[in-house]
């Protein structure tokens, strides 16, 4: 894991699939890192005789994002993506690497300068029980952008842009006056995304803004993003643990897992052909309701703890194709035929483009290949 | 409400209500529901929070609390009446006819106990087994559940376990008394989805090795799919529709379950939008004249504002809708 | 910004709200209601509903003095609940008299509340060097027995205070005492709401749009960590007019010539033995129910505001 982040940080932008495609990127991540530092306090460690312990909740992460696209980020729990949203949107501070939003590395800004993209870079939450304030009523909670980022002015234009918000979102001007809590959990998403396009940004985040939902309110609540998107041109970092709702949703996928990209490139084609091995353990967990693969064998194995992860590939101790280079050594992320990218000896090895990374190879063989 | 007549229920629940006093006045969360279970079925329960499937698995397991009450109906076990049983007699029956497995499998496992411990104290309250004989059949179950050096681990604490190991233990909690009935509420929402399928395979396995029925609680209609023999689909308090799994989930009948499984994503499916159900499910508060689900129901004519269907028999199963009235069985 | 009065709907929301509800169908708590409302009320308007001035040595008679209450063998119909041994009405003192309690009470909660809740916002929010900073203040604070503080800063004031003004500042080094004692409660509690606050996600979408925080913590905190403020804030009241009376009882509180309940207590209890027990009794009844009715208040307002009880 070690090994790895150096070279990743180096990562060609020629070799992602965002700038095969037309368009250039509104956000590009490169080398994003971020660590957390878990010690116990110097002095338990001192009697504990315990050396220091980090997470490295995220691991030299690369990612081009074009304009008015949804990229998704999958894995399982604890394997990095919501610290990413939270780095996207300025909440936790990257360790290492580049946030490339419209031109401009976010990570270098001084706080008072970053202000202007806070305005443009806005995020969905998971929980809509728990983002909005219970105290407040549902239209100074829409309000609150608009007032710090001063883009109504006086009372009346406010309350009229409140208004179209919540008709924009699905629901009443009305409802403006009531509290979170009586409204449904599908309303109440609807609420946090009204406050989320308040500020006219360009750029959302959302981090799983449909699992705390039932089902027949998810395809309500993720309908109205994809007509958002349309409508205001929108670009999302979709973030989310479940494959179907992400295949709805996205132009691009990168598989995480242990804070690393395992896999990347155009939806359709990760859909269509997934080749990393952990890519395909997902694709196989989805509960099948067409009821054709009801008795097939689960994968066995659990995500090891993120703090000590096994050397060399973290997939190694659940992966059927493991072999001793896997044990040994961190795959890098590798250009592959339909402008995908992934980090697997197993898969990379076989037809000879293993050892020549993505990242390292700055040739222009590379760059064809990730093209093609 | 069942098509299986031929075999006498391992369960019978009829016309059961579940009321909550309230000051302002009783809210029904469950509405005359009626369902069997034969011996060795897996029934699933599918609907929205607030369904009332939750509550029903509550009430039969004899767990539900004030202000929530049985208003109405029965439930039968083994053929004896159990909604009305006294505390004790409940608790033990409990314990050695009824499993009950959890969301969350630390709520179920006793943070201040070894495994071992808890296995062993359920076993021998069930089972007349000495202490040594209670051990060696807890460390086979444990091995049976999937755990790794089991004979090493029962001397461990829950919090040493991770959680999918931890719902191990709780289904191996749940089964060492040779329950043959487990209810399981949710029993794979906590995990993470890979570990998801491993923990419905090992629920399916054990409870068809032990010989045991399940009602298996979820909204998660693909768990059903694959685990289930028979769904009952829940809405407002009531079943709207109850089948064979593979009739529900390829043909539905009630305007409900269509609209649910074609909302449902599927992957490969390239479709530009999804099929959505308008509204949301009413509260208990401002329950609709008529079947609750006509606000939603793009079919709704005026027999539905007026007054709730009753289930009528469907190849299999039963829907509750008034689109069916009125038609042959 | 939120909290804007929208006045009609405002007190429909309270009388529809489940904590009224449960106010209205706890016989005990309408009664503890009323019992503080009157005493409070009373306190309010000694000058004007008291019988006679109780300070003012002009009217005092000692031909009046000692004389029992009204329904007994002597009682005068002057003195409703008899007088003491200079001849001053009791139940005129009791009024006057709980109206010093009751301001050391509410004065001394409201400052400790302000100081714990800033605290406690702070340390909660920012964490680190701050927090630890005030915690380590608290836990000193803690290890403190109320009382001695108490005693400590009123011989402190005492002599560093020359003697004329010992009097006069009696009632502020009393209110100083039980704020500088009770304010880490608050501090402590705020402290940890503020701390599961912080990380919910309604805090992250103002820190996004780039609220200072300041702002997060006064306007999106605060209102959300209230509620078991209100409810220390008022069992604490009842406590710190146990503390003030307590330490008039020792003679560090109030003079006098200026009596709280605390200090009629003390006076009374000379002359218990003596037979004169009315003195004595009559203020210590007043303390009990006023003390038992607020708490009874609190209580209330802990399993109203439990939304595991609700």
């Amino acid at each position: 894991m070690t090994v790895a982040s150096t070279s990743s940080t180096s990562a060609s932008p020629s070799a992602s699939p965002a700038t095969s495609a037309s368009g250039e990127s509104l956000l590009s991540l490169r080398g994003l890192s971020k660590t957390f530092d878990l010690s116990p306090p110097l002095l338990n460690r001192m009697i504990e005789r315990k050396g220091k312990s980090f997470l490295r909740a995220v691991d030299g992460l690369d990612i081009d994002i074009p304009r008015g696209t949804t990229f998704s980020l999958v894995g399982e729990s604890g394997c990095g993506k919501s610290t990413v949203a939270k780095l996207v949107v300025g909440l936790h501070a990257a360790t290492r690497g580049k946030i490339r939003f419209d031109g401009t590395d976010l990570t270098g800004l001084h706080a008072s300068a970053r202000g202007a993209y806070r305005q443009r870079i806005q995020m969905i939450f998971q929980d809509p029980y728990a983002s909005l304030n219970p105290r407040w009523r549902v239209r100074d909670i829409i309000a609150e952008p608009l007032r710090s980022f001063s883009i109504t002015s006086g009372r009346a234009e406010e309350q009229r842009e409140v208004g179209r918000l919540l008709e924009m979102v699905g629901l009443s001007a009305q409802d403006g006056d009531k509290f979170p809590h009586q409204f449904s959990g599908g309303q109440r998403q609807r609420i946090s995304i009204a406050r989320a396009i308040s500020s006219k940004p360009d750029f959302l985040v959302c981090d799983e803004p449909t699992s705390a939902l039932d089902v027949s309110v998810q395809s309500q609540v993720l309908n109205l993003m994809r007509d958002l998107q349309a409508e205001l041109g929108l670009t999302y970092l979709f973030i989310s643990h479940d494959l179907a709702v992400v295949d709805f949703m996205s132009d691009y996928v990168g598989v995480m897992y242990l804070g690393r990209l395992v896999e990347a490139g155009p939806a359709q084609r990760i859909f269509e052909a997934p080749e990393h091995p952990y890519t395909r353990l997902l694709m196989d967990t989805v509960p099948d309701i067409t009821m054709a693969r009801r008795d097939r064998v689960p994968v066995t194995g659990e995500v090891p703890n993120p703090i000590t992860p096994p050397p060399g590939c973290s997939f190694n101790p659940r992966c059927p194709l493991a072999s001793d280079i896997c044990r040994a050594q961190s795959p890098e992320l590798v250009a592959r035929e339909g402008g995908t990218r992934v980090a697997c000896h197993a898969v990379t090895g076989a037809d000879g483009s293993s050892g020549r990374p993505a990242g390292a190879a700055h040739s222009p063989g590379a760059r064809a290949r990730g093209v093609a | 409400m069942t098509a299986q007549s031929n075999t006498s229920p391992l369960l019978a629940v009829r016309d059961l209500s579940i009321c909550f006093d309230t000051r302002h006045g009783p809210l029904r969360a469950v509405d005359g529901i009626t369902f069997d279970l034969a011996p060795g079925e897996i029934l699933g329960m599918v609907g929205e929070s607030g369904a009332g499937k939750s509550l029903t698995g509550t009430a039969i397991t004899g767990l539900l609390e004030r202000p929530g009450r049985i208003d109405r109906g029965e439930i039968r076990f083994e053929g004896q009446r159990i909604d009305n049983l006294p505390a004790e007699a409940m608790r033990r029956l409990r314990g050695r006819k009824i499993g009950a497995i959890f969301q969350d499998p630390l709520t179920s496992l006793n943070p201040l106990m070894t495994v071992g411990q808890q296995l062993i104290q359920t076993i021998r309250t069930h089972m007349n087994l000495s202490r040594e004989a209670a051990r060696r059949r807890a460390i086979e179950f444990l091995s049976e559940v999937g755990i790794p050096a089991p004979d090493a681990r029962i001397d461990q604490y829950p919090h040493q376990f991770s959680g999918g190991m931890r719902q191990r233990v709780v289904i191996a909690l749940a089964l060492c008394a040779e329950p043959s009935l487990v209810i399981a509420d949710e029993p794979t929402t906590a995990l993470d989805v890979s570990i998801q399928a491993q923990i419905l395979d090992l629920l399916k396995r054990m409870c068809r090795e032990h010989g045991a029925a399940v009602i298996l609680v979820t909204h998660d209609m693909g768990v059903i799919a694959e685990t289930a023999d028979r769904v009952a689909v829940m809405y407002s308090g009531r079943v709207v529709e109850i089948g064979p799994v593979e009739k529900v989930v390829r043909a539905p009948h009630h305007p409900y379950t269509k609209g649910l499984m074609q909302s449902i994503p599927r992957i490969g499916s390239n479709a530009e939008r999804l099929t959505q159900i308008d509204g949301a499910m009413p509260r208990l508060t401002d329950l609709p004249e008529g079947c609750a689900f006509h606000p939603r129901c793009p079919r709704a004519f005026d027999a539905c504002r007026a007054a709730k269907p009753a289930p009528v028999p469907v190849e299999g199963g039963a829907v509750a809708c008034h689109l069916y009235q009125g038609e042959p069985a | 910004m939120a909290l804007e009065v929208y006045p009609q709907s405002r007190i429909a929301a309270i009388l529809k709200s489940d904590i009224f509800y449960r106010f209205r169908t706890s016989y005990v708590t309408v009664a503890a209601a009323i019992v503080t409302l009157c005493i409070v009320m009373a306190a309010l308007l000694a000058p004007w509903i008291a019988p006679h001035d109780p300070f003012d040595v002009s009217t005092l008679s000692l031909w009046d003095s000692e004389l029992p209450p009204v329904w007994m063998e002597g009682g005068d119909p002057r003195f409703l609940l008899g007088t003491d041994n200079q001849g001053r009405d009791v139940l005129s003192a009791i009024l006057y008299g709980s109206r010093i309690s009751l301001a050391v009470g509410f004065v001394s909660v409201a400052l400790a509340m302000v100081i714990g809740i800033v605290v406690g916002l702070v340390s909660g929010y920012f964490g680190g060097m701050v927090d630890a900073f005030f915690m380590r203040i608290a836990d000193v604070m803690l290890s403190f027995p109320t009382i001695l503080v108490a005693l400590l800063v009123s011989g402190i004031a005492r002599g560093a205070l020359p003697r004329e003004m010992h009097d006069s500042a009696a009632l502020i080094v009393l209110v100083f005492a039980i704020t500088v004692t009770t304010w880490v409660q608050y501090a402590r509690t705020v402290r940890s709401s503020t701390m599961v606050e912080r990380g919910r996600e309604y805090v992250f979408a103002a820190q996004l749009v780039g609220r200072r925080p300041l702002a997060i913590l006064f306007r999106h905190i605060l209102p959300n960590v209230m509620g078991p403020v209100l409810v220390i804030a008022t069992i604490n009241l009842a406590m710190a007019i146990l503390i003030e009376a307590t330490l008039s009882f020792l003679g560090v509180g109030m003079p006098p010539t200026n009596p709280s309940l605390g200090t009629l207590i003390r006076i009374g209890n000379e002359y218990l033995f003596s037979g004169i027990w009315w003195v004595v009794i009559f203020p210590s009844l007043t303390l009990v129910a006023l003390v038992l009715a607020v708490n009874l208040l609190g209580d209330w307002l802990r399993d109203a505001l439990n939304p595991k009880l609700r």
